[in-house]
C-alpha cells in the first residue's frame, strides 16, 4: 500500500489539547501538506489554548494569533505583505473554530472570499463555543445540547448551511474533510495547493468533551458522520461544480449509530431522531442534485 | 526639485502615504474620509503608488490586515474617521500589543447619533487609552509631512508603535491649501525601507500574540508606556532631521507668543491656528496672550508642556470634545501634567465647537474675557444655546 500523506511532522508533541480533539488532529494532517513555507492565522478558538502559552508554540511554523473576528482578513493583510515583501509563494491561512467562522468572524470571511484573495481558510468544525465552554453557536445542530441550550431549550434550529454560503461567493474550491479520512483530507489540500485564489476548507473536528464522548470514540464518530451522510465529504468548484468523494453508497447508516455515542442528544426523542434523519436525507438528496446537474 | 501644490487635507494625507512608499494600503470609506481611498486607489491603479490595496468590507477588517501585513514586515496605511475609527477599537488594542507600526489617519468627526459629519476631537481623544501615538495637525502641509515622520517614529526600534495622524473634517481634510511636496528619492532617504526586528518569517518561525499569563503580560505593558517615553527623543530626532532634510521644523507642541505671556491658551488642531489670530489682536491691545498648540497628545510632551506653562498667570484649555461626565479632555490632561508644579496658576476649561459649528476669532475672543471675568472652572460653555 503506498502511503500518501507526508511523514513530517509540523505539530509538536505536548500540544495542550483534550484527549480525543478532532481539531488537534486536523490541523496535523493539514500542515503535513501544506508544509513548513506556510504562515498560519488564529482568532480566539480551542486552538488559541491549544498552541500553548507564550513563550511555548506547538506549531514549527510562524503563527499569528489575531482578535477572534478577523482571521480570514489578517491572513489577506499577510498575503498582500507576502506579495510585497516576501515570498509569494507562501502560503497564508486561516485556521479558525465554527464560531469564528459562521459567527461573529462571517463578515471578514466573506470580504477576502469575495475578493478571492489567494490563501487557505480552515474551520475544523466542533459544533460549539468549547474555548469558553460549550456554548452554542449556528454551527450547533438542531436538537443538540449545549450550556446556552439546556434539555429542557435544545438548539431549535437547523445547521447553519455554511457551504451553500461559501458557494454563493464563487470561489475555485470548497472542501470538507474529515480527521477519520485523511487521505482524501491529503488529496485534497495538494489539489488546493495548486489553486489561486481563495480556498475554502470545512473539516468536521469531534470534540469529546463538548460533545460528552468518549474520547476513544473520536475516529468512530467522525466517520460515522460521513457513513450517515450527516457530514458528506465533497468538493465545490467555482462554486458551482458539485464532487460528492463519500459515502459512496446512498443508504447511510441510520443516524442513530451516531447520536446514541455522544450525550449532547442523549435527550432526543424517537420523533426528533426521525426528524433529523428525514433532514440528513433530504440534505443529501439535494446535494446530489447539485452533483448530477453540475457534471 | 520639489514642488508645491494647491490641495486638500485628504489628497496631502494620501500624498503622505506615497512618499512614505507603502506597501500595503487597507482602508474603508466613510464621510469625510473619502478622498483618501479615492485617491490612493487611483495611484495605486495608475501605478503611480507601487502598493497594495486591500478593498475591505469595514474598518474592523481595514485595521486587521493591517496588523497582518505589517507583522510580515511590510509598511502599512490606513485612514478613517469617527464611526469607521470606533469600529476599529478592538483591533486598535490589538496593532499596540502586536507591536505592529501601522500609521493611520484620522479625519477628526463627531460621534452619531444623530448622525453628524462635521468635526470634533472625541472620536480619536477616546481612543487615546489604546496605546496609539496620536499627532494633531492644524495645516495640510503638516498633515502631508507627518505621515513619513510618523513611520519614521512608529518604525523606531525604540518604539515600535502605531501612529494616528489626525486631522480636522472640512476645515483641513476639504479645505484646499499649498502644500511643497518632497522630492521622492529625498523622501526615501529620509525614511528607508522597513526592517522590522521581528516578523512572520518561515524561514525563522516564531508565535505572535499567544496566550500570556500574568508572569509576563506586566511587563510587555510596561514596555509599551517605555516605548512611548522612548518616543520623546525619537519624535525630537525625527524632526529634526526632517527640518534638515526638508526644511520645515516640527515640534511635539507649537509656541506662540508664549515666552512672556500671562494668560496662555491650550489647544489643538484648527482651532490652534484660528487662535492664532486672537491672540495677535489681544497683543496689539496690550493684553499678554500666548498660545500653546499640542502637537502630539501621545506620547503626552509632559516636559514641554509644563516649561512653557511654568510662568503663566492663568491657562485657558480650549476643548472641541467631549467626556460626558467630567467635561473637556485635553483640560483634564493640562491639569494633570501641572497638579504637581510650582506654578499653581489657575486652570480653566472651555467647551466649544462641538459637532463641527465654527470655533471663530470671536470665540477666542469671548474664552479670554470669560477668563477675566469668572473664577476657574472646569467646564465654561462657549456659545451653547442653552
Ligand atoms: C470579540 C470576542 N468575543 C468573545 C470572545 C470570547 N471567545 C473566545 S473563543 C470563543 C468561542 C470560540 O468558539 P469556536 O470559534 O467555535 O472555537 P472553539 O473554541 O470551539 O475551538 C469565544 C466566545 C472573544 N475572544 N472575542
Ligand atoms: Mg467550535
Amino acid at each position: 500500500m503506498k502511503y500518501t500523506i507526508p511523514k513530517e511532522e509540523l505539530v509538536h508533541p505536548g500540544h495542550l489539547a483534550c484527549q480525543g480533539c478532532g481539531g488537534a488532529l486536523a490541523m496535523r494532517i493539514m500542515l503535513k501538506t501544506l508544509g513548513k513555507n506556510t504562515i498560519l492565522t488564529f482568532p480566539a478558538c480551542c486552538w488559541s489554548v491549544i498552541d500553548g502559552p507564550f513563550p511555548y508554540s506547538a506549531v514549527k511554523v510562524p503563527l499569528f494569533h489575531t482578535a477572534f473576528e478577523t482571521a480570514a482578513v489578517v491572513a489577506s493583510g499577510i498575503k498582500a505583505a507576502l506579495n510585497r515583501v516576501g515570498d509569494p509563494k507562501t502560503n497564508s491561512v486561516a485556521w479558525a473554530g465554527d464560531g469564528g467562522t459562521f459567527d461573529i468572524g462571517i463578515q471578514a470571511l466573506s470580504g477576502s472570499a469575495e475578493r478571492n484573495d489567494d490563501m487557505f481558510y480552515f474551520v475544523y468544525d466542533n459544533e460549539a463555543y468549547m474555548n469558553t465552554g460549550i456554548q452554542r453557536s449556528s454551527a450547533t445542530p438542531k436538537g443538540a445540547w449545549t450550556t446556552t441550550t439546556p434539555v429542557n431549550h435544545p438548539k431549535a434550529t437547523p445547521k447553519k448551511d455554511i457551504l451553500a454560503i461559501m458557494a454563493a461567493h464563487k470561489i475555485p474550491y470548497i472542501a470538507t474533510a474529515s480527521i477519520a479520512y485523511p487521505e482524501d483530507f491529503t488529496r485534497k489540500l495538494e489539489k488546493a495547493k495548486e489553486i489561486k485564489g481563495f480556498k475554502f476548507f470545512h473539516i468536521f473536528a469531534p470534540c469529546p468533551p463538548g460533545w460528552r464522548a468518549n474520547p476513544k470514540d473520536t475516529i468512530t464518530l467522525a466517520k460515522l458522520a460521513v457513513e450517515t451522510k450527516l457530514f458528506p465529504l465533497l468538493e465545490i468548484e467555482d462554486g458551482e461544480k458539485y464532487t460528492i468523494n463519500l459515502p459512496k453508497k446512498d443508504k447511510g447508516k441510520p443516524i442513530e449509530d451516531y447520536l446514541k455515542l455522544q450525550g449532547r442528544f442523549k435527550h432526543l426523542k424517537e420523533n426528533d431522531i426521525k426528524e433529523m434523519q428525514t433532514f440528513i436525507d433530504k440534505k443529501y438528496n439535494r446535494l446530489k442534485i447539485l452533483e448530477e446537474i453540475s457534471q | 526639485m520639489s514642488k508645491q501644490k494647491v490641495m486638500m487635507g485628504n489628497h496631502a494625507l494620501s500624498y503622505g502615504a506615497v512618499v512614505s512608499k507603502v506597501n500595503v494600503i487597507s482602508a474603508y470609506p466613510i464621510t469625510p474620509q473619502t478622498q483618501v481611498v479615492e485617491l490612493l486607489s487611483e495611484l495605486c491603479s495608475n501605478g503611480a503608488l507601487d502598493s497594495e490595496f486591500i478593498k475591505v468590507e469595514s474598518e474592523h477588517s481595514a485595521m486587521a490586515a493591517c496588523i497582518g501585513a505589517s507583522a510580515v514586515g511590510a509598511r502599512t496605511f490606513t485612514a478613517t474617521s469617527a464611526q469607521g475609527l470606533a469600529l476599529m477599537h478592538e483591533m486598535l488594542h490589538w496593532a499596540v500589543g502586536a507591536r505592529t507600526p501601522v500609521v493611520m489617519g484620522n479625519i477628526n468627526r463627531s460621534m452619531g447619533p444623530p448622525w453628524t459629519i462635521w468635526s470634533e476631537q472625541t472620536d480619536s481623544l477616546s481612543q487615546r487609552d489604546t496605546g496609539w501615538l496620536q499627532i494633531y495637525a492644524s495645516s495640510n502641509q503638516e498633515v502631508y509631512d507627518s505621515v513619513p515622520i510618523a513611520f519614521k517614529i512608529a518604525e523606531h526600534k525604540k518604539v515600535q508603535l502605531p501612529v494616528m495622524v489626525v486631522l480636522d473634517a472640512f476645515f483641513l481634510s476639504h479645505t484646499s491649501e499649498n502644500v511643497m511636496m518632497m522630492d521622492l528619492d529625498k523622501a526615501e532617504t529620509y525614511l528607508p525601507k522597513y526592517k522590522p526586528k521581528h516578523k512572520l518569517d518561515v524561514n525563522e518561525p516564531y508565535t505572535f500574540g499567544a496566550l500570556t499569563t500574568p508572569e509576563w503580560y506586566y511587563e510587555l505593558r510596561y514596555k509599551i508606556q517605555k516605548a512611548h517615553e522612548n518616543a520623546i527623543s525619537v519624535i525630537e530626532e525625527a524632526q529634526s532631521e526632517f527640518k534638515d532634510m526638508f526644511g520645515r521644523e516640527y515640534g511635539l507642541v507649537e509656541e506662540y507668543k508664549t515666552a512672556d505671556a500671562d494668560t496662555i491658551l491650550v489647544a489643538i488642531s484648527t482651532a490652534a491656528s484660528t487662535a492664532k489670530d486672537t491672540v495677535d489682536e489681544l497683543r496689539e491691545k496690550g493684553v499678554k496672550a500666548g498660545l500653546l498648540r499640542l502637537r502630539f497628545v501621545r506620547p503626552f510632551p509632559f516636559k514641554k508642556v509644563r516649561e512653557v506653562l511654568s510662568s503663566a498667570k492663568k491657562i485657558l484649555v480650549l476643548d472641541r470634545n467631549l467626556s460626558p461626565g467630567i467635561g473637556g479632555i485635553i483640560f483634564q490632561e493640562i491639569k494633570s501634567a501641572m497638579y504637581n508644579e510650582s506654578n499653581k496658576a489657575p486652570i480653566y476649561g472651555f467647551i466649544a465647537g462641538l459637532g463641527g459649528r465654527d470655533i471663530t476669532t470671536e470665540t477666542i475672543h469671548n474664552i479670554f474675557e470669560e477668563a477675566e471675568k469668572q473664577d476657574p472652572k472646569n467646564i465654561i460653555w462657549m456659545e451653547v444655546k442653552a
